[in-house]
């Protein structure tokens, strides 16, 4: 059963993937929601560049949902003391870091497309911004922070998920005369959910597939490690 | 009660020790008056200039000495295993912590208390008007790094590239903190102050410190195991 999660979902993420590409080019009517530009409703259209929405989101959503992944783990792991959650915190922010990068450069064609900017610190993607900051500043002490490398990336994931409400607000607060106002929010119109309700469990379905497989291939390592600890001990390896 | 007694002995403790040998502070202090000077060089004088750029001067300075501070006095405990003879130290891990984090606090709090006013002397900027908000949010500024350094400054103690991953660390975390100082700052120092504004983040960041507070509490002893 549980072998079974990586290859099942493996596939039905390669399935949805061609499944919501269709659904966003095809089935997706360029008529919905409000004008990119000026803000205003448009009435009849949205640009051609709002199809980088669906993959977009569905990142961002992943990249979120990692720093709790990550967070919540990091806590069981500090207060049961078993590898187990930390392998899951570690898999995940892994993951999610990649994820992140395609949120960030995702956010940053559409920003180019809808105001000419490559960047333009537009509330949301600042918070991506910082939370993938997180993510990768806990991939470095994991790496680089030798034999306390766990418990001093747990620590950093705890904080960073606490931090996550403050950062909120901050961004909140802080928008930018040139974004604020124009932001492309626009209510989902029914005939879009399906390109976007797709591709979101599509990226999901791909982000669990790659998590359990890290969490599988770091306790195999170290079950290969112990075991060959073990042989040296007895002398069967030299 | 005991708490607060064996905290204040610890921070006693590492506040006398640095007393007699001024290492960090004496350091740190020219390093931030270094970075004044070099700001001076880097950004242009105009009024206007001046008002939009020195509250990130500020910060940034206190970022920056915040960090290096933090990272030495901690190396201090390490030289000579103190840190070990202190966590075996009859008191709780929470008093160790909290007198650690009240000596940086009062580190941190030194730096600023020499580069804000040779930022106001050097670039003419009217950091002082307000100095009460000012004083208020440096404080709670020195107070969150302080809180949230201690914590990771002690868990690194044992790793070998602790000076890099320390910034590594505390950055990201503490981004909501700077940027809070930030917007106090310059809220404080327009040409109209904007004192609602100062009043928000000063609210912010007071309930962003007593979170990490709280949340380092906790933390600290599950982190800091020998």
């Amino acid at each position: 059963m549980k072998k079974l999660v990586v290859p099942v979902f493996s596939v039905l993420a390669a399935i949805g993937f061609v499944v919501s590409i269709y659904l966003i080019f095809m089935a997706t009517p360029l008529e919905y929601g409000v004008d990119a530009r000026s803000g205003r409703l448009a009435g009849s259209s949205l640009f051609f560049n709002q199809k980088i929405f669906y993959f977009h989101i569905a990142h961002a959503i992943v990249l979120f949902t990692a720093v709790f992944v990550a967070g919540i783990s990091s806590i069981l792991f500090l207060w049961k003391r078993n590898p187990k959650f930390d392998d899951v915190a570690s898999a995940s922010t892994d993951v999610a870091v990649a994820f992140g990068a395609a949120t960030l450069a995702t956010g940053s064609i559409w920003a180019k497309a809808a105001w000419d900017v490559w960047w333009n610190w537009e509330p949301r993607l600042t918070m991506s911004l910082l939370l993938w900051l997180i993510l990768v500043g806990y991939v470095l002490v994991r790496k680089f922070a030798g034999p306390s490398a766990d418990r001093v990336a747990a620590g950093m994931a705890i904080f960073g998920m606490v931090g996550v409400p403050f950062i909120y607000t901050m961004v909140g607060q802080d928008s930018h005369p040139a974004s604020g106002a124009n932001g492309v929010v626009f209510t989902l119109g029914a005939r879009l959910l399906p390109a976007f309700l797709t591709s979101m469990v599509t990226f999901f379905l791909w982000y669990i597939a790659l998590v359990v497989s890290r969490v599988q291939s770091t306790r195999d390592e170290r079950e290969v490690r112990e075991l060959r600890e073990k042989a040296l001990d007895l002398g069967v390896l030299q | 009660m005991a708490l607060f007694r064996q905290a204040a002995r610890i921070a006693w403790k590492d506040l006398r020790v640095e007393l007699r040998s001024r290492e960090i502070v004496a350091t740190m202090i020219f390093f931030g008056a270094l970075l004044v000077v070099v700001y001076s060089f880097a950004f242009p004088h105009d009024d206007k200039a001046v008002r939009s750029s020195v509250p990130g001067m500020l910060w940034v300075a206190i970022a920056f000495t915040g960090t290096i501070a933090l990272g030495r006095a901690f190396d201090r405990e390490r030289e000579n295993d103190t840190m070990r003879a202190l966590l075996l130290s009859p008191v709780p891990r929470l008093a160790v912590f909290l007198g650690k984090a009240v000596s940086m606090a009062a580190l941190v709090l030194a730096v600023s208390i020499v580069v804000a006013p040779l930022l106001a002397l050097f670039l003419s900027a009217p950091l002082f008007d307000y100095a009460g908000e000012l004083a208020l949010v440096v404080l709670l500024g020195a107070i969150g790094i302080a809180v949230v350094g201690s914590v990771f400054a002690a868990t690194l103690l044992k790793v070998r590239s602790r000076d890099v991953l320390l910034p590594v660390i505390l950055y990201p975390l503490l981004v909501p903190l700077f940027v809070a100082g930030t917007k106090t700052t310059a809220a404080l120092v327009e040409i109209h102050p904007n004192l609602e504004a100062a009043w928000y983040w000063i609210r912010f960041l007071g309930v962003y410190d007593a979170a990490f507070l709280v949340l380092s509490m906790w933390i600290f002893e599950s982190l800091v195991i020998e």
